[in-house]
């Protein structure tokens, strides 16, 4: 059987059933990256570009290693190098690229939609790597995957997702996976930062992150951006810290098995600490290592691949 | 001329009935309900249409002087003519800005050589849109403006507003306002709310219009002057507009075609054609600007009608200019309204011929004998596809494209010379 789809833009667009495809597929893909010759053949002659139009450093790397694991050939081309400031438009760029005949395009963007538009309009696949505050679909399947292989399992998981909600595109991609694959998820913020109508995501809501500590099995740290205490959604790092904050003492209170993410980067000393970041709860370098298995297994996917890997 | 054994519906006279109209000289010579003796002239055989006043539009952006390759004074009175509107009041945010008579004289002389229908200016409020100097609007209105607005940049300063009404009233010009807290939208681009976090797309509360509209009516009963607040989209505004006239304020507004019949759903493929400020809403908003219509606590519906060159909309979501066109689906809108809500056709068609004509202070907008012989047929019955071909402003953005109408304006009547006429 193949997949059924060439792109990659949302996990809303995906079914339970499907994750739990990609979830199972991605542990061969991972045992590739251990090999000492970490390179098989299945991509050889294919052409991924990587159209980077924010900056990032772990995602770009992670889906360029992938592709390069699989022996496609990748170029990558950010938006400080390319015509973006010279004002050609991301539709142009878009065009231009596919007029050297990519197979697959990886498009990180600022605004939401553009990563739909280029899906719907090109005929190579398209992989999402992040448009504005819409979704961010790997990193939500990488989150998954890691909690997925810690736990045994995600139906039942409790997953507190902490900090700024409005903004974060890994927040939703996260909220409908996980909602899919039966874990329960609670989100923590002021009200500042969490999104409008967030009350119809049928999630639970929260703006204290004491109470809900004990009772999670993961909670996922997310990175709080200094443009946003500019623009007067919280007050300054001292009290975001005191209250969002994750230091010894909360961990000291997290359950035995509990684990702590964080999608990076981090803002050490704002949202997450030493005593969190570095402890054995930690998994955050374990996202990074599944970051890039799981891109393995998308490209392998969205380029044809057959869903029985084995 | 005589346009013979149409329907004709005249709200200014309370007239809904078959029968004759008679233009002689430019002017309504006669009306005739029920028909007339013998005639001699010309014969338009309107038999199965409607016969309407020509209809005016009191919020238009013709984009001329400044940025032509949108629309200009030609193409936008071709698209108002072919949509029926034979008056249309057409928006200072030019550039130059509108905030001078000499652009006044511009725009009021290239339109007697280019344009098929009557174009009003309005002029600016404060120099340059900035919201700080009185623009000089004694002098616009001697060069021929009809009303002041600052459409597009909100007037943020109270007290600017209330000195602007206050002056505006001095030479007998109306106010239009444009409700908007900019701090509150910020950098919105469509209606706040789940969709809006959905699709990772800023949002735009409807409190940032509201605000506004609150302070604009405190504004206008302080001074006993009246305001003319446009394009009200949330149900906010619609209470509080209500309230305000029941208190006795002198508050009035209009409404476009859009927001009576689109909302936020419209959004969901990101479309750029319907990223337009005020955003369109959720159904709840809509359906109360409809029934604020049924109980006219809405005065006038107009289109703002807002050319972009498909290179601007052809952009991302969140950098596409706000805006649509609008002059050419007001009509069918209209009906649409009619007949999928059961609100009187003559009440509605009073919102586009004498409710702004009052406001305004203009002649026109009724089938009185003796006023100007504006008239647009109107066939009741086609069902039809609005398309990009039959757009006939140099400017495509609309997310009309593709909706179907029943009923299409077939001639368009501008002082007794027929500008328009359609099969």
């Amino acid at each position: 059987m193949t997949w059924p789809y060439k792109d990659l833009i949302a996990i809303a667009d995906l079914s339970a059933d499907e994750i739990g495809t990609i979830l199972d597929m991605a542990a061969s893909f991972k045992e590739i990256s251990r090999r000492d010759i970490k390179k098989v053949p299945t991509l050889r002659g294919k052409t991924v570009v990587l159209l980077f139009y924010e900056p990032s450093t772990r995602t770009r790397l992670s889906f360029e290693l992938a592709a390069k694991r699989l022996s496609a050939d990748t170029t990558a081309l950010s938006a400080s190098g390319s015509s973006f400031t010279k004002g050609e438009t991301i539709m142009d760029a878009a065009y231009n690229v596919m007029a050297m005949a990519p197979d697959c395009i990886i498009i990180r963007y600022p605004y939401a939609g553009i990563p739909k538009k280029m899906a719907q309009l090109l005929p190579c696949s398209v992989i999402n790597a992040g448009d504005g505050y819409h979704e961010h679909p790997t990193q939500a399947l990488l989150d998954m995957y890691t909690m997925k292989e810690r736990f045994g399992r995600l139906e039942g998981l409790k997953v507190a997702i902490v900090g700024d909600i409005m903004h974060s595109r890994v927040a939703r991609s996260n909220v409908y996976g996980l909602k899919k694959m039966g874990a329960q998820v609670v989100l923590v913020a002021p009200k500042t930062l969490l999104p409008p109508g967030v009350e119809t995501w049928g999630v639970e809501v929260s703006t204290e992150l004491d109470p809900v500590i004990p009772g999670s099995d993961v909670i996922m740290m997310l990175r709080v951006q200094k443009e946003r205490l500019h623009q007067q959604f919280f007050s300054g790092e001292r009290e975001y810290s005191f209250f969002y904050g994750l230091n010894k003492a909360r961990v000291d209170k997290m359950k035995d098995d509990a684990v702590i993410m964080h999608p990076g980067p981090m803002n050490r000393g704002v949202e997450i600490n030493y005593d969190a970041a570095d402890s054995a709860r930690s998994i955050i370098l374990d996202q990074v290592e599944n970051g890039v298995a799981i891109r393995m297994t998308l490209l392998y996917l969205s380029l044809g691949g057959s869903v029985n890997v084995d | 001329m005589w346009i013979k054994g149409g329907m004709i519906f005249d709200p200014e006279n309370n007239l809904q009935e078959t029968g004759d109209v008679h233009i002689q000289d430019g002017l309504i010579a006669g009306v005739y309900p029920g028909g007339s003796s013998p005639q001699n002239g010309d014969i338009i055989d309107a038999s199965g249409l409607w016969v309407l006043p020509g209809l005016i539009d009191m919020h238009v952006h013709l984009r001329d002087p400044g940025f032509e390759y949108k629309e200009d004074l030609a193409s936008g009175s071709r698209a108002a003519a072919a949509g029926g509107v034979t008056t249309l009041a057409c928006m200072a945010n030019t550039d130059p800005v509108n905030d001078n008579p000499s652009v006044t004289n511009y725009i009021i002389e290239k339109a007697k050589q280019v344009s098929v229908v009557r174009i009003l200016p309005v002029g600016a409020v404060t120099k340059g849109l900035k919201g700080k100097e009185l623009a000089e609007m004694g002098l616009m209105k001697a060069s021929g403006i009809v009303a002041v607005s600052d459409d597009g940049q909100p007037i943020e300063d109270a007290s600017i507003l209330r000195r602007a009404l206050e002056y505006a009233a001095t030479y007998k010009l109306p106010l239009i306002s444009h409700c908007q807290d900019r701090n509150l939208s910020a950098s919105g681009v469509m209606n706040e709310g789940a969709l809006s976090s959905q699709l990772g797309l800023p949002g735009i509360s409807a409190a940032s219009e509201d605000v506004m509209v609150s302070r604009d009516i405190i504004v206008s009963k302080c001074t006993g002057i009246p305001i003319h607040i446009t394009h009200i989209s949330t149900k906010g505004s619609v209470q509080l507009i209500k309230q305000a006239k029941e208190q006795g304020v002198k508050v009035t507004c209009d409404v476009t075609p859009h927001h009576l019949l689109l909302t936020e759903e419209a959004v969901r493929t990101y479309d750029t054609n319907a990223k337009m400020y005020p955003p369109l809403r959720g159904e709840e908003d809509r359906l109360a600007l409809i029934e604020a219509l049924r109980d006219s606590i809405i005065d006038c519906i107009a289109t703002d009608h807002a050319p972009h060159a498909r290179d601007e909309k052809d952009l991302d979501f969140d950098l596409a200019p706000f805006g649509m066109i609008g002059l050419q689906t007001l009509l069918p809108a209209i009906m649409k309204v009619h007949l999928d809500y059961g609100i009187e056709f003559i009440r509605l068609l009073a919102c586009v011929t004498g409710y702004p004509s009052r406001i305004l202070g203009i002649e026109g907008g009724s089938l009185s004998v003796g006023s100007r012989a504006d008239i647009t047929l109107f066939d009741p019955r086609p069902t039809w596809t609005f398309t990009q071909e039959d757009v006939v402003s140099k400017s495509k953005n609309s997310p009309f494209i593709g909706q179907e109408f029943v009923g299409r304006v077939v001639r368009t009547i501008v002082k007794g010379k027929t500008v328009f006429s359609g099969t």
